[in-house]
């Protein structure tokens, strides 16, 4: 038998597909900045030997890191509510892949930090810095040089775990597709369009970040430390 | 309206783990022969299987699962193969395993330093030879620690099946919280159980990576 494959009505459907793609990179932007900065917090506080709240940072990331991104969603999405917090699908996705994010980057930037040669601290508390200025000018500009391949990399797997986000009616990528294979019954070509799509953002995502790393954090950081 | 007790939800929850686990495990042995067949090929070195399998282990690592999992349940159907959701999921979650291992492993073999090559040629060993009795020893000690910890991503993925049909333990927890109107709790103890399976293997790949450290 012969399969007739045709990817003109998917294609002829991109406003769709725009806005799936709009708000796939939105969602990403969002949690990658905030996910990133409160990993950046969480490894701080990790880092300072505070027995409680090291504890508490500790089983968050071990909770996150061990359950399903969907069971996290569905939990957000459907389980929070009966407590009382309605949220909204676009609020639940933000949430949920904030929240996987940050667990996975804070383990990864304390992982870079603890690299660091305690030669290069105590040398650094001799210059009369505070620990903060120490943490801030000393530790985390190598600490982050050195883990910026495997955060972009995280990133990128939160951007294709978005697309589960499709589930709760989040209008993302996937929920594109979905529809568009519900109007016209072309499911193979839809998710084969769908798929080369993520594709190309996780190689053009790749590259970007990549050189934003090499280019523009790091540059400016030598110069600042 | 019937009342369900805390024991019928997680009973119920712990049945359908079984299916987690049975596809975690056709993933990750299917998986594995695959990855191992893939690895020898690059092993091979010819510049077109080369490209092929990179270009393979590309789109599988660039895709979401989901994608996978719709395009495996829909194309299966295009080809006439008679599809079941059984199939589909095992046959998306082992290609999305054996990309991901044939990257791990060749990372390992990368890692096994060049001499051991030039030495095992210049006792005028095959290429088999060379592998079984050199170079894989060497791999197989480097790649416990990774794949061990991959197996927690396999058994977190196996949930995105349920999005397919796929009645495991997240599927079972939709369908159960539809019934009982308790979401919280069933979300609750669904959390419960990955974790109660993945963390011991996160512990384990911990151990194992520092105990190849300390060597």
């Amino acid at each position: 038998m012969t399969v007739e494959l045709d990817f003109w009505v998917v294609i002829k459907e991109w406003p769709l597909l725009l806005t799936g793609v709009a708000w796939t990179l939105g969602l990403t932007f969002v949690s990658a900045c905030v996910g990133t900065l409160s990993g950046l917090g969480l490894a701080w506080v990790r880092l300072q030997n505070w027995q409680m709240p090291s504890r508490i940072i500790h089983i968050y990331v071990e909770l996150i890191r061990n359950t399903p991104f969907i069971v996290q969603l569905f939990f957000i999405f459907f389980g929070l509510p009966q407590l009382g917090f309605r949220l909204s699908a676009e609020t639940s996705s933000v949430l949920a892949m904030v929240i996987n994010l940050s667990a996975y980057s804070t383990e990864i930037i304390r992982s870079g930090v603890e690299a660091t040669a305690p030669g290069q601290i105590q040398a650094g508390r001799s210059l009369g810095f505070s620990e903060f200025q120490v943490f801030k000018h000393v530790i985390l500009p190598p600490a982050l040089f050195r883990v910026w391949p495997a955060l972009v990399a995280q990133i990128i797997i939160v951007m294709l775990g978005s697309a589960v986000c499709g589930q709760i009616s989040t209008e993302e990528l996937s929920y594109s597709a979905n529809l568009i294979q519900s109007r016209n019954f072309r499911a193979f070509e839809a998710f084969i369009v769908a798929a080369a799509i993520y594709l190309s953002l996780a190689i053009v995502m790749r590259w970007c970040l990549n050189r934003l790393g090499k280019n523009l954090i790091f540059k400016g950081l030598s110069q600042n430390g | 309206m019937v009342e369900f007790a805390f024991w019928d939800i997680f009973r119920n929850l712990l049945l359908a783990t079984r299916w987690t686990l049975v596809l975690s495990l056709i993933a990750l042995t299917g998986g594995a022969a695959l990855a191992f067949i893939l690895l020898v090929l690059r092993l091979v070195n010819y510049k077109s299987t080369n490209l092929l399998i990179s270009v393979y282990v590309e789109i599988f690592q660039g895709t979401p699962l989901l994608m996978q999992l719709f395009l495996f349940y829909f194309g299966l159907a295009l080809l006439g193969v008679e599809t079941s959701v059984w199939w589909s999921a095992a046959a998306a979650l082992i290609f999305y395993t054996a990309a991901y291992l044939t990257e791990i492993w060749t990372g390992c073999v990368r890692s096994v330093p060049k001499g051991q090559w030039f030495a095992a040629q210049s006792l005028g060993l095959d290429f088999t030879q060379q592998l079984k009795w050199i170079i894989f020893p060497q791999v197989y000690r480097l790649g416990v620690a990774p794949t061990v910890g991959f197996l927690v991503q396999v058994i977190k993925a196996t949930a995105l099946t349920s999005v397919i049909g796929f009645i495991e333990l997240t599927k079972a927890a939709t369908m159960i919280s539809n019934v009982t109107f308790k979401p919280f709790l069933v979300y609750s103890c669904v959390a419960l159980i990955y974790f109660v399976i993945c963390s011991p293997l996160s512990w384990l790949a911990k151990r194992l990576e520092l105990r190849l450290a300390q060597v």
